[in-house]
């Protein structure tokens, strides 16, 4: 049963990632990446990662995707990205070689076997999934969190001030003339 | 409940891939974006099979805290993102060798 | 008494360092009081110590810090002032401070005053070292301290050009500095040759404890240290074959022949064999090896000085032939004899080089004898001086150089060595012939020095005065010998002249001194009445003109060793340094530029290229990594 699940999400995701990176359009791109990180959700909730999949969906399909469809409202969204790519036996050599060598690296059986982990969980095998990780989150892994959250605020004042430097400024009037990029741009 | 462990691995080395294709391919920041979100996804879904194959929480506990500086990344580089497109008025990375040597 | 110590040591230290601080500035006056009066607080200490020791008997021993403790090897900055250091202290101490209210004199006019001074405080610091140090490693530090300053000063007018052998002898200044340093050098090693064989058979390097055990190791093994550290004595007291770089010293400033080349520096050999008399008491076939050679080198050195015409070179041939005296008193046993020589040698030729210096100022830095002649009218206290040293130099009653000669003559009778004694006794007369060839040819006969068109005058008082403690001790030395025998025997071994010796005393001082009067009468007669130069006896005598040149030694030196040591090293730069070092060097830098320059297009600005390169650097290591785990 999970492991029909998992194909099916397996196939699901691989598909759309795909879509994602050589789609033309940015709206389509983003559109296939939003629903692969909430599948990706759902093979989190196969293996009882409850609390990643949650987490997933909450900050990822939620969360991080919102702000790209916000930033999307600054640049030309629906036009097609006009890009001149980089040759496809290069991009196919290097990732595939990465593909094969990352599978066979994690398919060979050595792996796992010198793995020796002394479970942190320790007595925590009668919680489910968001207990134990709400235990072990604010005991061993306090500090990590709590500078997690400063990072957190600091990334947001941070991407405030960045992006509303003189917002209230369009775009094509701000640089008109100045810049010869630009100038190119608006010919066209 | 079937031992799933080796086919996340494998997926996860295949959406990493996948995410390098793109970013190689890719010539727009922005897909750039998208394409590492892509393979920190990847490792997240590693890092959460092993850590349930070994019933240690620290796996978890790490994909938590990939997604939160995932977060922040996306934060930052958007705000930069839109500056550079401010400024320059393109995204396209061929256009911008200002770091030319 | 310890501070006594530490202030004997340190003085001559803040005297040079105070010096140093005006180095490149013009002459500031108050450096040559300075250093004068620090020397002399130095010279205090030494006479308090002297004192000190001649009351108590007892040795003063400080110990300043640990130095070097690695292991096994543990030395201390040590230093121990027993009867033979605290006599050469006094001697060294009493000489500097002559040398330095001199030098207020000498290089009055001089633009770099104060760096002389620095320089020559520097010495008597390094000197007081190497006589104060209680163990080996120390002597060692002092004996090169004392080489490096000889260095400099030596070379102090060091922008003088170099000249060719038929105009300068030694070819100037820098040229006779560096060639005294690499001779020292050469020597050096033999020296720590000996000082890691004593180290290496003794676990120790301190005096005491060295010779308390020296008799435990086997002979071979003695004669070997014996002859290393002799090497080393041999390059600072200039024996031979080492001996050229003292006559071309003389290119250093006169008050430096005076204080490093006549009285201190150069007695150092003859102090180590002093200090090392247990170890040379056991090998006495070595000990007699040193007395034949310094006996040779008295007959050898004497005979060049018969012949040469430069004031200065007379004194140092002279000096290395009382070198020579002194190394056959102490190869034949006769410790303190050596020591009473030296002592009493410092006296007059530092008082004999510094009269020299008079003598040089007042003939505006001429040099060559056949151009003075008549300056007695003139210099008259200088004269007197002269005269002083010279008689003490020849042995003549009731002078120094007559007890302390003597006794070297009787030595070598008693020890049925009639050979050397022959040979010493043929030098004492050489040596009256040629002080007094000097003085005669200086201060008597025709004023020759109105061709060259100087204007002699005598040197300022107050230099004439510091002349005086030294003319002072040249003349009443002799009598202080019995006091000197009961001090110093404390320490050193006791020498007996035998029955059969004490009966021949008499006759052998007559004979002695009849050899040195007869030198004087010689010399009198043929220069005091004027020179009377035979040409054609110059140019043609081969013996005369062996002599001149110096037994053609230096000529040889260049051929046999400087020539091909030249052409090895042009070898070794054309060949080997251009070829091959130099050529991978340059090759490695060209190899760097062009994989720089061709790497340069990588850096290309566009970050999806950047991108490219490090996603093949990551399968790179991946497919390594993958290839790594399907291996295991």
């Amino acid at each position: 049963m999970e492991a029909i699940a998992f194909y099916i999400f397996a196939i699901l995701i691989t598909g759309l990632f795909l879509v994602t990176v050589f789609s033309r359009n940015i709206l389509y791109s983003m559109s296939s990446l939003a629903a692969g990180m909430v599948l990706i959700s759902g093979l989190f909730f196969i293996i009882r990662a409850d609390f990643l999949g949650a987490v997933q969906l909450v900050v990822y399909s939620g969360a991080i995707m919102a702000l790209y469809a916000f930033g999307m409202m600054f640049f030309d969204a629906t036009r097609d990205v006009k890009e001149k790519n980089t040759s496809k036996y290069l991009v196919f050599l290097l990732s595939g070689f990465s593909a094969v060598a990352l599978v066979v690296i994690f398919s060979a059986p050595a792996i796992g076997k010198h793995i020796e982990v002394e479970p942190i969980a320790k007595g925590l095998g009668h919680l489910d999934n968001v207990h134990a990780i709400g235990a072990v989150l604010f005991t061993k892994y306090l500090i990590p969190f709590e500078v997690a959250a400063v990072m957190l605020l600091v990334a947001m004042i941070a991407g405030i001030v960045l992006a509303s430097k003189r917002m209230d400024e369009s775009l094509s009037e701000v640089y008109v003339g100045t810049d010869p990029e630009t100038e190119k741009k608006e010919q066209k | 409940m079937t031992d799933l462990t080796t086919q996340y691995l494998i997926l996860s080395a295949i959406l990493f891939s996948i995410g390098l294709a793109g970013v190689l391919r890719r010539k727009n920041l922005l897909m750039l974006f998208f394409a590492t979100e892509i393979m920190l996804n990847a490792t997240n879904v590693a890092f959460a099979a092993i850590s349930v194959h070994l019933g240690d929480l620290s796996g978890q506990m790490f994909a938590l805290f990939i997604i939160a500086v995932a977060a922040s990344e996306v934060a930052v580089g958007l705000g930069l993102l839109i500056l550079i497109y401010k400024k320059y008025g393109t995204l396209d990375l061929d256009n911008l060798s200002i770091m030319k040597g | 008494m310890e501070s006594y110590v530490y202030i004997a040591l340190f003085a001559p230290l803040v005297s040079s360092l105070f010096a140093a601080l005006f180095a490149q500035k013009p002459k500031v006056q108050l450096v040559g009081i300075a250093t004068s009066i620090l020397i002399g607080a130095a010279l205090v200490a030494s006479v308090i110590l002297l004192l000190d020791i001649e009351e108590t008997g007892k040795a003063v021993s400080v110990n300043l810090m640990d130095w070097i403790v690695v292991g096994d090897l543990d030395t201390k900055f040590g230093f121990t002032v027993d009867q033979v250091t605290v006599i050469m202290m006094t001697v060294v101490t009493l000489i500097s401070t002559v040398v330095h209210v001199y030098s207020n004199y000498y290089m009055e006019s001089d633009k770099s005053f104060n760096r002389f001074f620095s320089y020559l405080s520097a010495f008597v610091f390094s000197m007081m070292i190497l006589v104060m140090s209680d163990n080996f490693l120390g002597l060692f530090i002092g004996w090169e301290g004392v080489g490096v300053c000889s260095w400099l000063l030596i070379g102090f007018w060091y922008h003088k050009k170099d000249e060719t052998r038929d105009v300068n002898p030694s070819i100037s200044p820098s040229w006779a500095a560096n060639e005294a340093f690499i001779m020292n050098r050469i020597a050096d090693l033999g020296m720590l040759v000996g000082i890691f064989l004593i180290y290496w058979n003794l676990g120790t390097l301190k005096y005491t404890e060295v010779f308390a055990h020296i008799g435990d190791l086997s002979h071979a093994m003695l004669v070997g240290i014996g002859i290393a550290l002799f090497i080393g004595a041999m390059g600072k007291s200039a024996q031979f074959p080492l001996h050229t770089w003292l006559a071309d010293a003389m290119e250093g400033p006169t008050p430096v022949s005076a204080l490093i080349h006549a009285a201190t520096m150069v007695t150092a050999g003859v102090y180590l064999v002093i200090r090392a008399n247990p170890l040379y008491s056991q090998i006495p076939e070595v000990g007699y090896g040193i007395a034949v050679l310094g006996t040779f080198v008295a007959i050898f050195a004497a005979s060049m000085a018969l012949v040469n015409r430069d004031l200065k070179r007379v004194i140092a041939y002279s000096t290395l032939s009382q070198l020579g005296y002194m190394f056959a008193a102490a190869g034949l046993g006769a410790y303190w004899v050596a020591l009473f020589h030296l002592a009493a040698h410092a006296a007059f030729k530092a008082l004999l080089f510094i009269g020299a210096g008079n003598v040089m100022h007042a003939m505006h830095d001429e040099l060559d004898m056949f151009k003075m002649g008549g300056l007695k009218k003139v210099m008259g206290w200088t004269f007197l001086y002269m005269g002083i040293g010279s008689l003490a130099l020849s042995g003549i009653y009731p002078f120094a150089g007559f007890f302390s000669k003597d006794t070297i003559l009787e030595v070598a009778f008693n020890e049925h060595t009639y050979g050397i004694w022959f040979v010493l006794w043929l030098t004492a007369g050489l040596t009256a012939f040629y002080s007094f060839r000097q003085v005669f040819l200086v201060f008597f006969g025709d004023e020759r020095y109105h061709e060259i068109g100087a204007h002699p005058h005598e040197a300022k008082p107050y230099a004439l005065w510091a002349m005086a403690p030294l003319a002072i001790a040249a003349v009443t030395v002799g009598f202080f010998k019995e006091d000197f025998v009961e001090f110093v025997t404390k320490f050193l071994p006791e020498y007996e002249m035998s029955e059969h010796t004490e009966h021949m005393v008499v006759i052998l001082t007559i004979i002695t001194t009849l050899v040195a009067l007869t030198g004087i009468v010689v010399a009198y007669l043929k220069y005091a009445k004027g020179l009377k130069r035979d040409l054609e006896f110059e140019q043609n005598n081969k013996i005369y003109k062996l002599l001149y040149n110096q037994y053609y030694i230096p000529v040889i030196y260049d051929r046999v060793f400087a020539k091909p040591y030249k052409e090895l090293s042009d070898i070794a730069w054309k060949e080997i340094d251009m070829q091959v070092v130099d050529a991978s060097v340059d090759g490695i830098a060209k190899f760097v530029e062009k994989s720089g320059d061709a790497s340069r297009k990588a850096q290309n600005g566009n970050l999806s290229s950047y991108l490219n390169w490090m996603a093949a650097g990551l399968v790179f290591i991946t497919v390594i990594a993958a290839i790594a785990v399907a291996v295991q």
